[in-house]
């Protein structure tokens, strides 16, 4: 069997707890002074690379990278915590990549760092375009299998994703090198382990940036306004049961 | 269907969320509004509280405390056949109702079961939160003005009519609920926001807000309410002053009698005590209105409260940590106030058995791989997410490098910071989970507070009664926890079936055994009717005398929240 040399690439977004806002000019969501986290599905794909190495699978090393502003490498640190080797962060403060973008910039490390494999969240929760893994996956011309359930690696190199579509599932079987997307029932990401926390901050993060790769990210999307939803008809209140059983009786409810 | 980018940690949310429902719907009263659907979510750390301390103190005194929701509650006067209706009082009749028609004009209203049939409308007044006391009101009053009040208070002093003030009802010690035919005054109909002052953090309102509202409204101005628990979603006010409510935000800013700075209140003889001061000094004299705060509804009536608010934290942290010791819990806690000083806000304390009882109970998966003795929570807030990480790292390296704590997570979002606080809030929820418990809610001085659960545990091994495994023995397991930055320990003896064998040794010997270490018996909860005849654990004979004397002096005739408190024997 092949070692696998695996890369995930992790966002920071807005915390999903955290109700995102609009800012003033209905130009974008407002970012500052607002907790943020990894992106939930990127903890996935770390736990599941992790998982691999527990299973004892020849795995040689698991980068983890992200690009964005300097909070990115907060980021980085909690997917070394978590249990990847080493981070890459390609520092960009101002333009935020669009996913073509991100996909160009991973064909560059997948062929840099000779990975084989590459794990990604089907897709990140600000701006849901579920379109990163499958762009790479084509730049690259490698196998796909999208919205993971299941991965399995055997010792030809075979590598066997479930994935859950209406009405049952789905099962894929590819060879090596390969793209994984990670769904929600993939696994259950583990905390953060104080030991690890520690460990984490002595592992190695290089940073880099755009113009180290040379590439063509400009954006093609723009964007033109941002609403909030319609706010929730806000229910009234009665003063007592009698109120209540008019109130229903007006609504012919009764 | 929530968006699709949403539904993962949406989807651990519900599964918690369900269960938490689930378990909380078996015990609620039939009327009472309990919490709101969204106080039972986990998205607050708070809602574990909601459900887990629902069953605080359903313990002591008798088996009625038993969690079972179709079965209809004993009257408080067939559970407590010592308790004698105090012939003193009048019973109502017809024109008492039209007088209070009278006073409480078209803007209060009253349930009257006097002079009709109301039985229906009266349970939820009459019942508790824990389904253990029930008294027989037959009038419930819902004044709007402190005026009313004050007309109420008078017309019943003179014909000597016995009261019990009521706010949300979710007391945990039956000091909410009529033992015989008192008049309930509920103070939900006086529920507006008096005044708020955005320089100086100051609310003024009346006593029937309820604190959830409070503190929502207070969070839109960057403030927040000092005192956050369970029943936030409730609870008013006024029942939080008159009960000197601790909670979860106590380590952080301390105790009401330091954050309230006024009290208005109608006294039982009518008269108005106007003490709503909005000023953090006033040395002019006795500071009287420190006896409202923690009367539990024996001298007066608060309408309303002034309240000093502190600026709302941004930045919140939680870490969880394993301990091989109690004592290396404590260091921890010196370490947690000596590294991260002012941001700390919460220290909590669990054992192994709590942890393990929680896992049990709810199906769980703990945060840390090995087993430990004691588990903390350590939460921090600040005003500065940077400044605060470099803090809590700082005290991160510092027990990791030292052996205080074996090992540890850190919450890395709000998912983990929620599912974090689940593990010490589900506890008391769990502890009764297999048949019932009994609790103790208690003061005990930090370097003896966790002795008393290996007493306890030997305690009942002794006398035959505990056993992990048979089922033949009616307790399970002992279990503690608690608010261990306020030295405040909750002891669990986990039933599978309530025993009076077991009360008969735990009732006075827990007592007993806190009075010999100048604890407290009622760390938080207060005296109500479940706790009135061990005040002498705590207090001395001049004291209790002395409380006596100030019930005398304020309510001469006795007609306040009768039989509880400092009444009994
Ligand atoms: C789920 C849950 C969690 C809880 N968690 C905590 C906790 O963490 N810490 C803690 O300290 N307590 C806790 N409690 C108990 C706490 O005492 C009450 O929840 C709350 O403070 C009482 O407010 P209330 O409005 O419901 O008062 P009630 O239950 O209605 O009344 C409580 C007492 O105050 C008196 N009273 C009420 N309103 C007035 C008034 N306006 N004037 C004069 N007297 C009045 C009543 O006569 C009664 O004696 C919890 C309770 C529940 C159900």
């Amino acid at each position: 069997m092949s070692k696998l040399r695996i890369l995930v690439p992790v966002k920071r977004v807005i915390d999903y707890a955290v109700k995102p806002r609009v800012n003033k000019a209905q130009t974008a969501v407002e970012k500052n002074n607002v907790k943020h986290s990894m992106n939930p599905f990127d903890e996935l794909s770390i736990e599941e690379a992790v998982r691999l190495r527990e299973a004892k699978k020849p795995v040689e090393d698991i980068l983890a990278f992200s690009a964005g502003p300097a909070k990115c490498q907060d980021t980085l640190r909690t997917a070394m915590a978590m249990g990847c080797d080493r981070a890459l962060h390609v520092v960009e403060e101002k333009q935020e990549l669009e996913p073509l973008g991100v996909a160009k910039l991973l064909q560059k490390v997948v062929e840099d760092e000779k990975r084989n494999l590459v794990i990604l969240g089907k897709q990140s929760i600000d701006d849901d375009a579920n379109q990163t893994g499958q762009m790479l996956a084509g730049l690259l011309n490698w196998p796909q299998a999208t919205q993971a359930s299941k991965v399995e690696i055997d010792e030809s190199d075979n590598v066997t994703v479930t994935r859950e579509v209406d009405g049952g599932v789905e099962t894929l079987r590819a060879k090596l090198p390969m793209i994984i997307t990670t769904d929600l029932r993939l696994n259950e990401p583990r905390y953060a382990s104080l030991p690890n926390i520690m460990k984490a901050k002595k592992k190695p993060l290089e940073k880099k940036s755009l113009k180290d790769y040379g590439l063509d990210v400009e954006n093609r999307l723009k964007t033109v306004k941002v609403q909030e939803p319609p706010p929730r008809q806000g229910g009234g209140k009665v003063e007592d049961v009698d109120g209540m059983i008019a109130k229903l009786k007006e609504l012919g409810a009764l | 269907m929530p968006p699709l980018n949403r539904c993962l940690p949406a989807l651990r949310r519900i599964r918690l969320a369900n269960a938490t429902f689930e378990r909380s719907i078996a015990r609620q009263t039939p009327r009472l509004p309990a919490l709101p659907a969204y106080a039972l979510l986990p998205q607050r750390r708070w809602q574990h509280a909601a459900t887990a301390s629902a069953s605080q103190e359903t313990s002591n005194e008798d088996e009625a405390g038993q969690p079972t929701p179709s079965k209809q509650i004993k009257y408080t006067s067939d559970s407590y056949p010592d308790l004698k209706r105090d012939s003193r009082f009048k019973q109502l009749d017809e024109a008492d109702v039209k007088h209070f028609k009278e006073i409480l004009g078209s803007s209060g209203s009253l349930i009257d079961g006097v002079t009709q049939d109301a039985q229906d409308d009266l349970e939820g007044y009459n019942a508790d939160w824990m389904r253990k006391y029930r008294g027989q009101a037959r009038l419930v009053l819902k004044p709007t003005t402190k005026e009313q009040v004050s007309g109420i208070m008078k017309y019943c002093n003179e014909k000597m009519i016995a009261v019990n003030p009521q706010g949300g009802n979710t007391g945990l010690v039956g000091g909410s609920v009529p033992v015989f035919d008192e008049v309930v005054i509920n103070l939900g109909k006086m529920n507006k926001i008096r005044s708020f002052d955005e320089v100086s953090g100051v609310l003024v309102a009346d006593a029937g807000v309820i604190l959830e509202e409070a503190d929502s409204y207070l969070a839109e101005r960057g403030y927040i309410f000092p005192l956050d628990l369970g029943a936030k979603g409730t609870c008013q006010l006024g029942g939080n002053v008159a009960t000197n409510a601790g909670g979860l935000r106590f380590l952080r800013y301390g105790s009401l009698h330091g954050n309230v700075l006024g009290v208005e209140a109608v006294l039982p003889d009518g008269r108005i005590f106007n003490d709503l001061f909005t000023l953090p000094k006033n040395n002019t004299g006795f500071d009287l209105k420190q006896l409202f705060i923690g009367a539990e509804g024996t001298i007066g009536i608060i309408t309303g409260i002034s309240v000093h608010c502190p600026q709302r934290s941004p930045a919140v942290n939680v870490a969880y940590f394993g301990l091989d010791s109690y004592e290396k819990t404590q260091q921890a806690f010196r370490e947690a106030k000596k590294k991260l000083g002012e941001i700390l806000s919460a220290f909590e304390m669990m054992d192994g058995a709590a942890q393990k009882l929680y896992a049990k109970a709810n199906g769980a998966k703990l945060p840390l791989e090995g087993e430990y003795p004691f588990y903390c929570l350590v939460e921090t807030s600040g005003s500065n997410g940077e400044h605060d990480e470099a803090k809590l790292n700082d005290f991160l390296e510092h027990v990791m490098g030292e052996e205080i704590v074996a090992d540890g997570v850190v919450a890395q979002d709000e998912t983990q910071v929620q599912s974090l606080w689940a593990c010490r809030e589900g506890i008391s929820e769990s502890s009764q989970h297999f048949g019932g418990v009994y609790k103790y809610d208690l003061s005990i001085p930090l370097p003896e507070l966790y002795d008393l659960v290996p007493a306890t545990r030997q305690r009942m091994e002794d006398e035959g009664l505990l056993d992990a495994e048979d089922d033949a023995k009616p307790v399970m397991d002992v279990v503690g926890y608690g608010h261990m930055g306020d030295q405040n320990l909750h002891l669990n003896v986990v039933m599978r079936r309530y025993d009076k064998k077991v009360e008969a040794a735990l009732e006075p010997w827990v007592y007993e055994w806190v009075r010999e270490r100048q604890g407290s018996i009622s760390a938080e909860h207060g005296l109500g009717l479940a706790k009135r005849n061990y005040v002498g654990y705590s207090r001395d004979e001049e004291m209790i005398k002395l409380m006596r004397q100030i019930k005398q002096l304020y309510d001469p005739n006795g007609i306040m929240n009768p039989y509880k408190y400092v009444s009994g024997g």
